[in-house]
Parts: structure tokens; C-alpha cells; sequence
């Protein structure tokens, strides 16, 4: 392989702006003119802007600073895979039973093509191949959730992106197998990985969707994730983000969401391990009697960091919103939760919840967290609160008083803690084998294998895929 | 004997809070603590139980044999020591039948017992909750969440129940409780009460020690036990108040 192309040492940016005018034709060979230009668009903003830093405003308290310095590997082709995937993507949450789709290093794989059809009607692949496909549906809805205010990880997401997952529930279309998600980090050399996903569910319509991110070994990689959902008229979306990599990967991940009347949304991000992670959600309800939850639990150590930047837009009357993180930080980690609650002039009998609750185990972690109401309309309930603190003492010594060990007493307040969260799962398999996750990872016993979501059955096995320079 | 206080001295944040206490528990007693706010009940039970922050600053504490200051409040509650909270603590997420079962378990392990057959935990639990006359859905709920003041006290006589200890401190049992709810609550009390146990029943009023007769009564003012006498003390109690106690000690 050629590395002198790829590998330099010029900062992220200016590596990607060069492979972007170097190779733009194959970049954009899926395209329609109208995708064309959404990434020309996007270009010329990032070219202009670059990435975020430190000295931006919302970026304050999580330094990509270092991230984007980097040297990094930004592969334009999809890997060849010389292994089995399938079995790479074996999930082991027994007993659930998931229709999977599976992305090796940010590139969609599937043995039975690019794009399916299933016997439900749902139609599901590689966002490459379902843009040529269904351009009306591009057309409509992509790139139009993420809307103008965007950072420089979605432009340069929006201008670079080539893969990525597309699913498409039409009207009526009850799913009822859990799609799944796999994303595999999986390299020798430190990845920057893109993927754009495009999610549509069409009205009264329904999909339960979850999204796993995962590194198999401790190689370092930059992840940068954008998707779109379209949630149509009395649809209703369960997504649930299972976050675990490597203390050595980032992953910035950002999720747009636009939900007409009717309409209902739960989310709920679930962050066990990963050296530097930034969730944005960002909820548009354009619908009456649209709802949205959007929860999340984070359970960081070491040197971690977690950012979640939550905005929920109160565009049209008579919508609800409840947010609800919880956290519990230890050693070094340190976190940001940003809640940021829009209700425009007309959206009356608007009722939005916020909550925000930390525990932090040591003195030395951090956590910075901010609730933001920003409210246009007179008739309106709206609430947030957030809580830092540590363990209860008194809630201690009464468990200690019975017999309990302090190790155990913690776990059982801490274990109690997180429970709200995972209590949220409605998909009873997941909703063990989650719980099963948060007991090990506050004993520390996950190792690192078990760390994933996946059986990989055989974690020291090397996966070799190369991209052939010689194609490009 | 099954607790000896021998010349115990109690600090909080370096203020001293029980100043020389002497008591003596045997096996099949049941020991009343009376005295005025402030005297230092609850700080003795807290120092017997081994919560943090309760310095002890000179004395010793026996039980079975052994000194246990310096022990850890679980390892007290292993060899057998139960307190029942003058304020039960709330733990929201955390069932009172997993709080239990941990608890039970934890003080099996103690012992060198197997864990409980969960069969067996559940029997036992069912017949525990009758002589307490506690609501079945109650044992459902998070640990004391949303109980009323009565039940939250009948939850710390089961929980005794459940836990047969040798030593029961009963810190203020019957604060906030009804005539009914502590007609429950004595009447669970008696039926542990065995000549293998002993209690260390701390309260204000008589009025327990009508239903819990207790076979020695002793008065703590000041951190000491200043009078200490048979039950009719706290009769005396109740009719001249604590007045007469602090006078007749001052001469």
C-alpha cells in the first residue's frame, strides 16, 4: 500500500480538503446532481470554516484540538475483506434475535448485496447504493434534517461522506425484528472513518433500531458519524446507541431527527467506554402532538470524556419532550450535558422535561453541565434540573448496617442509580443483557472482549483487509 | 455477658458526645435508654453500630467476647448487631426483596451458610412479613420509597425479623408511629425476643415500655448514664420528667 498519499503530516483538515479536490469523481460517483451539489455546498463551508476548536463557543469543554491534529488514515475505498464477516458480527445478546447490518471500518458489508428488500416491505442497505436507487426520497429528505446550523464535522461529513446505512419503512410498515447496527473499527493504522446514514420512516409506520459502535482491538480511530431520521405522521422510532470502544478512539456522533404530528421517538444512548465521545441529538418537532424521549446513561473512567449536547426544537404547539441523562464519572473522566430546550413563538401547551443527574466517584473528575431554555411561547410547562454529587453516606451505612460490604453497598446505590435508565428498554433481551453490562462495568470486571456487544468468539484473531491504491 | 460498654467516649468533628459510658447487656435482656434530647442516644447507638464519623476516643465496646471498635459497620452487622433507624433511609431502584436477599446472603457468607434457596428466601419472607403485619406489595417497592412513617418502621422490625440478630438496638422506634403501628411493632419485638438475644431499646417516652417491658431502665443526660433502675424508673420518668434526674446527680 502506498502510504505517502494517505498518511501525512498535515493536520485532518488539510488532509481532507486535499483528498476531497484529489478525489473528488470517485467520492461522488454515486451521486445525483442534486447530491452533487449538497456536498459542493458543504465543501466550500468547510473549506472556509474548518473543524471546530477550542476556541469555539459549543465546543468549549471537549478539546478535538488534539483529534484534529493527528495523523490519520482516511480510506476511500471499501476494504476488501478476506474473512468471514458475518461471523465478526455475531451478537450475543441471547436470545435476540436482530436482523443485523454490519460496517467494517465505516464501509457497509453484506453478503446478499447492497441493498434489500424484506418481506415486510423494508428496504434496507448501503446508502451508496440506495441514493441511485430511490432519488426522489434523497431528493426530499437528505441533508434537509441537518439543517444550516451544522458544524464542521457534519460539512466535512456532508462533503466527503461514501457509505453508510439507508433504511427505509414505508407507510404502514410495522417492524417487528429489531434492526442492529454493528459498526467494526478494526485497523493496524489510526483510522479517520465517516458514515452517513438516512433513515426514513414513513407514516404510521413503526422500527426499533439499534446502533452499536464498536473497536475490536486498542488501535486509535476518529469516528465521525452523521444521521438523519424522517419520523412521518403518527410514526414511531426505538433507538437505542451502544457505545463502546477503546480508550484510544473518539467518536463524534451526530443525530438529526424530524418528527411530524403525531409522531413518537425514543432514544436512548447507552456509553460505556471510549476514550472521547461527543453525542449530538438534535430533535425537531414539526408535527402536533409529536412526543420525544431522549435518554441516555454514561459510565466513564480513566482519562474518558463525554460530551452530550442535547437539542430538542419546540417548533409547532401542543409537543412533549423529556430528557433524562444520568452519569457517573470516576478517576480523571470528565463529562459535558448540554440541554437545550427551543420553543418557538406559536408552539403553546408546549411541556418539555429536562433532567440531568451525576454522581462522581472522585474528587478529581469533572463534569460540566448546562441546561438552556430558550422560550418564545406564554403557555408553556417547561422544567430542568440537574444533580452533582457523590454516593449517598446515609443510604451507605444504612446497606452497611445489614451485613453489605462498602464494595457492594456502593454497587448497589450505583447499579440503583442507572437503573432508571436501563429500565427505559422495552426489548426485555436487550434490556438484560444491558443490565448485565452496567453491573460488570461498575465492578470493573468488562473485559475487554466484553466490552462489545458482540461474540467475537475469537478477540485475538487479526481481520486483514487493504485498499488497492492502484484502483483509485 | 453479650455487650460491655466499658468507660466509652464518643466524639463527632472532635466534640465529645457520650463522656464515660458504662452499661452491660446479658443475653435474654431487654435495656431501656431514656434521657432528654441531646444526651446522646442516638450517638450511642451510631457508635455501637460502627457508623463513620463517630470517634471513639477512649473506652471499649465487648460483644461475644470481643472488642469491636474499630470494626466495620457491616462486619458488626455479620456478627449480629441490627439497628433499627430512628429515619430509615430511602434507596430508590434498590427492592426491599433484592435489599434483603443481599443482606441475608451477605451475613450467610459471614457464617460460612450457602446462599439462601430463593424458594426459601421467598418463604421466609412471606412469614416474616405476617408477624409484622406488613403489606405484601410493600416488600415489591424500593427500599422504604414512598412509605409512610408507620410502615417505614414496621419495615426495620421485618428486616430484624428477617436477620435475627443477637443484639437489636432500637433507635426511636416509636417516633411517629400510631397506637396501632406500635401495638404491630412491640408485638413483632416480643416474639424475637428469645433468651439467645438481647435489645438496647433507646426512646423518649413510657409509652413503648408498655408494650416492650423492658428489664432494666437506664437514664443518659450529659453522655453518661446518670440513674439506672427497673421499669417502674421510667414511670417515675414520665410522672417528674428529667429535671429531677440532673438535680439529684448535680448533688
Amino acid at each position: 500500500m502506498e502510504k505517502d498519499t494517505l498518511q501525512q503530516t498535515q493536520t485532518l483538515d488539510e488532509m481532507l480538503i486535499g483528498q476531497y479536490r484529489q478525489y473528488k469523481e470517485l467520492i461522488s460517483e454515486n451521486d445525483t446532481p442534486h447530491l452533487r451539489q449538497i456536498r459542493e455546498n458543504a465543501f466550500q463551508v468547510f473549506e472556509k470554516e474548518g473543524f471546530p476548536h477550542s476556541g469555539t463557543e459549543m465546543w468549549r469543554h471537549t478539546d478535538v484540538d488534539a483529534l484534529t491534529e493527528d495523523d490519520y488514515v482516511h480510506e476511500l475505498k471499501a476494504p476488501v475483506v478476506t474473512e468471514n464477516i458475518e461471523d465478526i458480527f455475531q451478537c450475543d445478546v441471547h436470545d435476540f434475535d436482530t436482523e443485523t447490518i454490519s460496517m467494517l471500518n465505516g464501509w457497509y458489508t453484506s453478503k446478499t448485496g447492497d441493498l434489500k428488500t424484506m418481506p415486510d416491505g423494508v428496504v434496507v442497505g448501503s446508502i451508496s447504493a440506495a441514493m441511485k436507487a430511490y432519488p426522489e426520497l434523497f431528493e426530499k429528505h437528505y441533508g434537509k434534517i441537518t439543517g444550516s446550523e451544522s458544524n464542521g464535522f457534519v460539512q466535512i461529513n456532508t462533503a466527503m461522506m461514501q457509505d453508510g446505512v439507508f433504511i427505509w419503512v414505508p407507510d404502514g410498515v410495522k417492524v417487528t425484528k429489531t434492526l442492529q447496527i454493528i459498526k467494526i473499527i478494526n485497523r493496524k493504522e489510526q483510522l479517520f472513518v465517516q458514515s452517513r446514514n438516512l433513515i426514513i420512516l414513513g407514516k404510521n409506520s413503526e422500527l426499533s433500531l439499534m446502533h452499536c459502535d464498536d473497536s475490536v482491538d486498542h488501535q486509535a480511530s476518529l469516528v465521525n458519524t452523521v444521521t438523519e431520521f424522517f419520523v412521518d405522521e403518527n410514526a414511531h422510532l426505538e433507538l437505542y446507541k451502544l457505545q463502546n470502544l477503546n480508550d484510544n478512539s473518539a467518536l463524534i456522533n451526530s443525530t438529526f431527527i424530524k418528527q411530524m404530528a403525531n409522531s413518537t421517538i425514543k432514544t436512548n444512548t447507552l456509553t460505556f467506554n471510549c476514550g472521547l465521545i461527543r453525542n449530538s441529538i438534535h430533535v425537531k418537532l414539526d408535527g402536533q402532538g409529536a412526543h420525544a424521549d431522549v435518554l441516555g446513561l454514561y459510565l466513564m473512567d480513566k482519562e474518558q470524556h463525554i460530551d452530550n449536547q442535547i437539542r430538542i426544537d419546540h417548533n409547532v404547539p401542543n409537543c412533549t419532550s423529556n430528557e433524562l441523562f444520568k452519569g457517573i464519572l470516576d478517576d480523571e473522566a470528565s463529562g459535558v450535558f448540554n440541554g437545550y430546550i427551543y420553543v418557538a413563538r406559536d408552539a403553546q401547551q408546549t411541556n418539555a422535561y429536562q433532567n440531568n443527574n451525576n454522581i462522581m466517584l472522585k474528587s478529581t473528575a469533572t463534569i460540566n453541565t448546562m441546561p438552556f431554555l430558550e422560550i418564545y411561547a406564554d403557555d408553556v410547562k417547561c422544567s430542568h434540573g440537574a444533580t452533582v454529587g457523590q454516593l449517598d453516606q446515609e443510604a451507605m451505612f444504612y446497606i452497611r448496617s445489614r451485613g453489605i460490604s462498602a464494595d457492594n453497598a456502593r454497587m448497589l446505590l450505583l447499579y440503583a442509580f442507572a437503573a432508571d435508565i436501563i429500565n427505559e428498554i422495552s426489548i426485555e433481551p436487550l434490556r438484560q443483557r444491558i443490565d448485565d453490562m452496567v453491573k460488570k462495568r461498575l465492578r470493573g470486571e468488562l473485559s475487554v472482549c466484553e466490552k462489545c456487544v458482540l461474540h467475537c468468539g475469537t478477540p485475538d484473531k487479526e481481520y486483514h483487509f487493504d485498499i488497492d491504491l492502484s484502483q483509485i | 455477658m453479650l455487650l460491655n460498654i466499658k468507660d466509652l467516649t464518643v466524639a463527632i468533628n472532635g466534640k465529645e458526645i457520650i463522656k464515660g459510658l458504662n452499661l452491660q447487656v446479658n443475653k435474654g435482656e431487654v435495656h431501656a435508654i431514656m434521657g432528654p434530647n441531646g444526651s446522646g442516644k442516638s450517638t450511642l447507638a451510631a457508635a455501637i453500630t460502627g457508623r463513620d464519623g463517630y470517634e471513639v476516643t477512649k473506652g471499649e465496646i465487648w460483644y461475644k467476647g470481643q472488642n469491636i471498635v474499630g470494626l466495620e459497620a457491616d462486619e458488626r452487622a455479620n456478627m449480629g448487631i441490627f439497628l433499627s433507624f430512628q429515619y430509615p433511609v430511602e434507596i430508590p431502584g434498590v427492592s426491599m426483596t433484592n435489599f434483603m436477599r443481599t443482606a441475608l446472603n451477605a451475613q450467610r457468607e459471614y457464617r460460612g451458610q450457602p446462599n439462601i434457596p430463593a424458594g426459601e428466601f421467598l418463604k421466609l419472607m412471606e412469614e416474616k412479613k405476617k408477624m409484622v403485619d406488613i403489606h405484601a406489595k410493600l416488600t415489591k417497592r424500593s427500599v422504604n420509597e414512598g412509605f409512610s412513617g408507620g410502615e417505614k418502621k414496621k419495615n426495620e422490625i421485618f428486616q430484624m425479623a428477617l436477620l435475627e440478630p443477637t443484639l437489636a438496638i432500637l433507635d426511636e422506634t416509636d417516633s411517629g408511629l400510631d397506637i396501632d403501628a406500635l401495638r404491630t411493632v412491640a408485638k413483632g419485638v416480643n416474639e424475637l425476643r428469645s433468651s439467645e438475644n438481647g435489645f438496647v431499646v433507646i426512646t423518649h417516652y413510657q409509652r413503648l415500655l408498655e408494650y416492650i417491658v423492658p428489664d432494666y431502665v437506664h437514664v443518659l443526660s450529659d453522655g453518661k448514664i446518670v440513674k439506672s433502675g427497673t421499669k417502674n424508673l421510667a414511670l417515675d420518668l414520665e410522672e417528674k420528667g428529667y429535671e429531677w434526674l440532673k438535680e439529684e446527680a448535680a448533688v
